[in-house]
């Protein structure tokens, strides 16, 4: 309920928004094309309802949404969603990808900064976390770019592969794109994942664990570890957001074509139905991970479980 | 004497105290010097400029992409024109955007925590739903579309919106605007805490109004951690300015800054690396000692927090 709210919330905005970008569709096409005349843009406008007030739009559209029809992309002519889905296939694999090396380097590299705080090696993660935050995602790219495409000659510069080509060839196009933007993330999962085990490995019970007599290894991961991934997917599931935004930046500086991409083109090329719409699906994504956060979090902790189980 | 005045002014020996812990902070010191330089190189831009014979808005064409020299420190661009001094007067934008957007997303969520915290019930629920909510939207495409509204069309009056520094109050405002979510949620934590003092019931048993207790006896108690999260901010607002103008959505040409000087970077890549390697290395280099020092600077202010 509460995601159809957010829906609801963010097409409004968004329509609004775009009723407030320059360059209406129709003058478009008649500035494109010399046949046609003002009076033809008219009647266009009026055959498509752009003469309405953005308002009434807004409920026509919404009136659409409702019967299955999410539009008509102007500059592929073709529904919007026919062009939508293969993408956000694209783009799950990309953030899916990322995340899972991210989430599978960050927990070692936390665990390891938090077993020996202060220490060289706790230095040297720190500030290899600082940097992750800190570099320009676009500019990173490029450099991945210059020097593994350009200069090395290892890995293709950008694009997809042929779309016959098994998943395998596809691979090769995928290791820049999700080193680029596992990079962002990972620096951040490491500075929770070590606060959190920081914290966790203070409290009694890890205390007690030792004393009963459990190995140093045991205590850290048995105990330790499980405890310190409740805060962890907490922030993972905050972060799916930013990790889309940077799924924008990412697409976009390989040629990958993913959703990120295809919303930056059609915001940029007018094409506001598909933009809207990619949006919508992008935030729907966002929500969905979210969920699956939770869903996660309940399997971690049993006495949220156990309390959901009451409830049902 | 007021709360206010117990709470930052009295001792100047708490200042001191901060002072020497933060100066023990290698990194932090190390980044406040660094940012201070490059501050002060970017003020002093037109000095530079005439001390070193160059101009930055030269266009030179029989002189581009000129390896560096005695007279092109840095070589020169795609048109020629000296890349170090550009450099410094895209740091001039970058760094403005960066605090003045940082201070507005600080001054919006203070208001929405004091709010949120102070007054509780619905409105806290509702003030903080949207800021979880802002928080987990792709908040990026939407910053596309707001850097891509027409400005006449939303009612900004004709000649701000056509002026050469649209670009400059517009992408100020769009980053306040989804930016304000950290301080938010750390000021209303903050207020929770303090509003349960004895001095702040003892103001309301005064009759003093909400607004007077919430500007002058709680947030003085919070502003460590306002400090801390807008120095971090500032890093953020750096590299968001420096994403947008790179897609050609933020700062735009003629007025230069360290994103849109990249916004061509990827088909110089190959022809002259060096112009894609300065300025994302000057982002670089500033977000991360804004980074490290508002790491600093929270150790410094907060020393009972756990060590991170």
């Amino acid at each position: 309920m509460g995601m159809a709210a957010v829906l609801a919330a963010m097409s409004f905005i968004v329509f609004m928004l775009i009723g407030l970008m320059p360059g209406d569709p129709i003058d478009i096409m008649i500035a494109s094309n010399p046949d046609l005349t003002p009076a033809d843009g008219e009647r266009l406008k009026r055959l498509h309802g752009l003469d309405l007030p953005l308002w009434e739009r807004y409920a026509n559209w919404l009136g659409g949404v409702f019967t299955g029809d999410l539009g008509f992309s102007r500059t592929y002519n073709r529904p919007v969603m026919e062009i939508l889905l293969p993408r956000l296939g694209n783009t799950v694999v990309l953030l899916g990808l990322s995340s899972i090396v991210a989430i599978l380097i960050a927990i070692p590299l936390g665990v390891i900064a938090a077993t020996r705080p202060r220490s060289r090696l706790d230095g040297a993660i720190n500030l290899f976390c600082f940097a992750g935050i800190s570099v320009p995602p676009f500019w990173l790219a490029l450099v991945f770019i210059m020097v593994f495409a350009v200069t090395l000659g290892w890995l293709p510069a950008g694009g997809m592969g042929a779309p016959d080509a098994g998943p395998f060839a596809r691979l090769e196009f995928l290791v820049l794109p999700v080193a680029t933007l596992t990079i962002a993330s990972l620096a951040g999962y490491t500075r929770f994942a070590r606060a959190a085990m920081i914290e966790v490995l203070r409290q009694d019970y890890i205390r007690t664990a030792r004393a009963k007599g459990l190995g140093p290894r045991r205590t850290v991961f048995g105990h330790g570890l499980r405890n310190a991934m409740l805060p962890l997917t907490t922030i993972i599931a905050l972060d799916f957001g930013t990790l889309f935004s940077g799924a924008l930046i990412t697409e976009t500086m390989f040629g990958y074509l993913g959703m990120g991409k295809l919303i930056y083109d059609s915001i940029l090329g007018n094409d506001f139905n598909l933009a809207l719409v990619g949006l919508l699906l992008a935030t729907l994504v966002v929500l969905i991970g979210n969920f699956l956060a939770d869903i996660a979090y309940a399997v971690l902790d049993p006495r949220i479980s156990f309390r959901a189980l009451e409830a049902a | 004497m007021t709360a206010a005045a117990h709470a930052i002014g009295d001792d100047g020996s708490n200042a001191v105290r901060v002072w020497r812990r933060f100066r023990r902070n290698r990194a932090a010191m190390a980044s406040a010097i660094l940012l201070a330089l490059i501050a002060l190189a970017a003020l002093l831009a037109p000095a530079i400029e005439a001390l070193l014979g160059v101009e930055a808005t030269r266009v030179d064409l029989f002189n581009q992409y000129a390896p560096p020299d005695a007279e092109h420190w840095l070589g020169t661009d795609e048109a020629g024109r000296d890349v170090l001094v550009r450099l410094l007067y895209g740091g001039r934008i970058s760094l403005l955007v960066g605090l003045v957007a940082a201070l507005g997303a600080a001054t919006i969520g203070t208001f929405i925590g004091l709010m949120a915290g102070y007054h509780g019930g619905r409105l806290d629920a509702l003030l903080m739903r949207t800021t979880d909510g802002v928080i987990a939207l792709p908040l990026l495409p939407l910053l596309i579309i707001l850097a891509a509204v027409d400005l006449e069309k939303a009612g900004v009056p004709a000649d701000i919106a056509n002026s050469e520094m649209a670009s400059l109050y517009r992408i100020v405002f769009i980053i306040a605007l989804v930016g304000w979510t950290t301080v938010a949620r750390l000021v209303r934590a903050g207020t929770l805490a303090v509003r349960a003092r004895e001095f702040v019931r003892a103001a309301e048993a005064m009759g003093t109004r909400p607004a007077v207790i919430m500007v002058r006896h709680i947030l003085p108690n919070i502003v460590s951690p306002i400090i801390v999260a807008t120095t971090l901010s500032i890093g953020a607002v750096i590299l968001l300015e420096s994403v947008l103008s790179f897609l050609g959505l933020g700062i735009q040409p003629p007025i230069p800054s360290w994103g849109n000087m990249l916004t061509n970077a990827q088909e110089l890549a190959t022809r002259a690396p060096a112009l894609a390697i300065w300025p994302g290395a000057i982002i670089f280099v500033t977000v991360m000692a804004f980074n490290f020092l508002g790491d600093g600077l929270q150790d410094a202010l907060d020393p009972r927090a756990v060590r991170r």
